[in-house]
């Protein structure tokens, strides 16, 4: 009910918008506060419609980009773009783009009703009643309509907030970390609800989060931000099978890291020699084709050799074996005194007892080579603390 | 005036205690509210009730200073006092009412730059704000006699505005002087009472979060609408603070009126101070405070009800 009257009311907003085409383009987009670069030469395109997720550690830059596209702060340089419209310079009320704030930042005066209706009344739209009912029954909060957002709790406040967003129909939805004030378990099932109203409404979702489990099963698209520049951007898939720098590497999961040199090619591989031991990677999965490298391995991709295994192999000594179940979570140190994190799926084989020695092994689809001049552990301790490990990924 | 709430006592309806020892516990926690209402509750009797009777019981009275009063309960005296005064009773809460109008005009801008625009200059500009409390009432209100003098800074800057013409036409003022009159009093009395308007002003917008003027923005309101929907509704209890901080004293003051004033813009303050203090008629002077008080409770009573729903607006 409510979703279809949401979604048999027309596309608004804009009156100059004559192409579909409501891309969110920002454009060579600088942000100064004095001499610190907040955000540095940012460029983005946010397909319409899509749910796109800025992922990064605190303080990177993401409330600075969404403060930015909804007008809240003008960019130092650069351009944002909605559609064909330049909306750079123009004030936030003139924007077709609606925040849902970290704090919520809900009128405390005005009941849930008039909270969500406060944006309909500005823009003096007939109909509010409907719009608010069926937005209300959408996140479920009918029953509170009269209530004082001081008297909900944070849950349905921040159903509030976005409701009160939604119901104008931006062209650009920003939400920024609206689930970080909420429990594991609320948290859990309000992505579930955002993910379900985006997919009803069909609005374009820009949601910044530095919960990596959160961007992953939400989004699209996710970019990857550090210190006021996008790391690297792709679907979710893309970005944990093929990260491009060591930070997205790190803050994506978790990745064994070996020091490694190109020594020659094979047909569409690398010859890659892992202190003294000969491996391969395809070419196309390497930004460097010559000379020194980053050789990557998700720990869940490595494997326990079996005798006739092919594929990429290492031999190292175990060091740390924690059975969990599922699977065995190995440290297995490498004759040039790295270790490297392996998890074995349990294929019922009993764990082995540190002490012994152990061959990894691997497919070489599944390594990927990064510039070796990259800090390696460039984003690996940014991982919030709070998010729990994504699957695969080793603690 | 002061609500004292009594909480119900937790404990209260236990069934009787078993020993001696848990008797005297329950017996402690059950007085516990009243002994910390106690010192409160005599400061109360004290200063309040007591002269509040005492005030009464002189209204009432009859007799001269040098016969001695006794109570007769003349009530007579109330219309009498009425009747005879009831010009000055009136002026008074007309400039009262005028003074926090003026007063509210000028504490608003000015609390709303302290609280949201002013930075660090925030703690100094509140300083100043309250720093005409360091010198007396009377020093300052006397100052304000040489602003207002006539070929003064005021009067050369009416003039050179042209607006004298208009004030005197409208009665404010009189002939070329601004002493005297009925603007010079008003003028007096808010700039005596403006801090009481700016700090309770100030300390309800300050606790509006800036988040929700940006909130305000982003859902399509234009500065000035946002500030109506949001900020002013939220600042509703400062304003009903100020207001009542501002006229209550304004509407009982004797002092602006005495000094920048004349005879014929004599408040009501000034006519019980001349009958406490030279005409030595004390119950006329008691009726006519008794008539002060009761009628600005009335008229707050109707403010704060009426505030209290447009708050909703
Ligand atoms: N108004 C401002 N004045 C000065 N510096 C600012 C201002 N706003 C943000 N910054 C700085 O810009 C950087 C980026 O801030 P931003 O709020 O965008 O980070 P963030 O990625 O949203 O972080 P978090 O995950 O903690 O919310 C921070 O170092 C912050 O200190
Ligand atoms: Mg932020």
């Amino acid at each position: 009910m409510a979703t279809s009257a949401l979604q048999g009311a027309p596309m608004p907003t804009t009156d100059d918008r004559t192409t579909s085409d409501g891309d969110l383009r920002l454009v060579g987009i600088t942000k100064r506060f004095g001499r610190f670069t907040a955000v540095d030469d940012l460029d983005l395109t946010v397909p319409q419609g899509s749910f796109f997720a800025l992922l990064g550690p605190s303080g990177c830059g993401k409330t600075t980009t969404l403060r930015m596209v909804a007008g809240l702060e003008q960019p130092t340089q650069g351009q944002v773009l909605l559609g064909d419209r330049d909306v750079t310079g123009t004030k936030p009320y003139q924007r077709p783009v609606n925040t849902v704030f970290q704090s919520y930042a809900l009128f405390p005066h005005l009941d849930v009703f008039e909270n969500v209706a406060f944006g309909l009344r500005r823009r003096r739209k007939k109909e509010v009643k409907a719009d608010v009912d069926a937005v209300l029954e959408l996140v479920q909060l009918e029953h509170l309509a009269k209530s004082k957002p001081g008297l909900l709790s944070g849950g349905q406040q921040q159903r509030v907030a976005l409701a009160r967003a939604i119901v104008n129909r931006p062209s650009v939805l920003l939400l920024d970390e609206p689930l970080g004030a909420l429990d594991l378990k609320l948290r859990r099932q309000m992505q579930v609800e955002l993910k379900r109203i985006q997919t009803e409404v069909g609005l374009t979702f820009v949601h910044v989060t530095h919960d990596q489990e959160e961007a992953m099963t939400m989004a699209d698209t996710i970019a990857v931000m550090n210190g006021g520049r996008i790391e690297q951007m792709g679907s979710p898939t893309e970005l944990y099978e093929r990260p491009c720098t060591t930070f997205a590497a790190n803050f994506l999961g978790q990745s064994n890291l070996i020091q490694a040199t190109v020594t020659g090619t094979a047909g569409d591989d690398l010859l890659i020699d892992v202190h003294g031991q000969r491996v391969t990677l395809p070419r196309q999965r390497s930004t460097v084709t010559d000379g020194r490298l980053w050789l990557g391995v998700r720990p869940e991709k490595l494997r326990v050799a079996g005798p006739d295994d092919a594929g990429n192999r290492l031999t190292g000594i175990v060091t740390d074996a924690s059975f969990i179940g599922v699977a065995t979570y190995y440290l297995v140190r490498m004759p040039w005194g790295q270790e490297l994190t392996v998890v074995q799926q349990n294929d019922g084989t009993p764990p082995l007892p540190p002490g012994e020695p152990l061959t990894v092994t691997w497919l070489p689809d599944h390594g990927f080579g990064l510039d070796a001049t990259q800090d390696e552990h460039a984003g690996a301790e940014a991982i919030d603390p709070d998010a729990p490990a994504p699957a695969g990924a080793a603690r | 005036m002061t609500a004292l709430a009594v909480h119900p006592v937790p404990g209260a309806e236990d069934g009787p205690p078993d020993d001696a020892d848990e008797a005297r516990a329950v017996g402690r926690k059950r007085s516990t509210p009243y002994l910390l209402l106690l010192p409160a509750g005599v400061w109360l009797i004290i200063f309040f009730a007591v002269p509040l009777v005492f005030l009464l019981s002189q209204s009432l009275q009859t007799g001269s200073l040098t016969t001695g009063y006794a109570l007769t309960w003349n009530f007579a005296i109330y219309p009498e006092a009425i009747a005879q005064y009831s010009e000055q009773l009136i002026r008074s809460l007309v400039y009262a009412a005028s003074a926090t109008v003026l007063a509210l005009l000028i504490a608003y801008p000015l609390a709303y730059t302290i609280a949201f625009r002013a930075g660090r200059w925030r703690n100094l500009l509140l300083v100043l704000v309250i720093a005409p409390f360091l010198t007396s009432f009377l020093i300052r209100t006397l100052a304000w006699q040489n602003i207002l003098a006539t070929d003064g800074p005021v009067t050369g800057a009416l003039q050179a505005l042209g607006v004298t013409d208009l004030l005197r036409g409208i009665g404010l003022i009189d002939g070329n002087k601004l002493l005297g009159t009925p603007l010079a009093v008003v003028t007096g009395l808010t700039y005596n009472f403006l801090p009481f308007m700016t700090l309770p002003l100030y300390a309800s917008l300050e606790r509006i979060d800036p988040r929700l003027h940006e909130a305000a923005g982003d859902l399509y309101s234009t500065p000035w609408t946002g500030f109506r929907k949001v900020t002013l509704p939220l600042s509703m209890p400062g304003v009903v603070a100020g207001t009542l901080l501002t006229f209550i004293p304004a509407a009982g003051d004797y002092i602006n009126s005495q000094l920048l004033g004349s005879p014929s813009t004599t408040m009501i303050g000034q006519v019980v101070s001349g009958q406490f203090l030279r005409v030595l008629d004390y119950p006329t002077a008691a009726a006519l405070s008794v008539v002060l008080m009761l009628t600005i409770l009335a008229l707050v009573t109707v403010y704060v009800r009426r505030s209290g729903t447009e708050e909703l607006l």
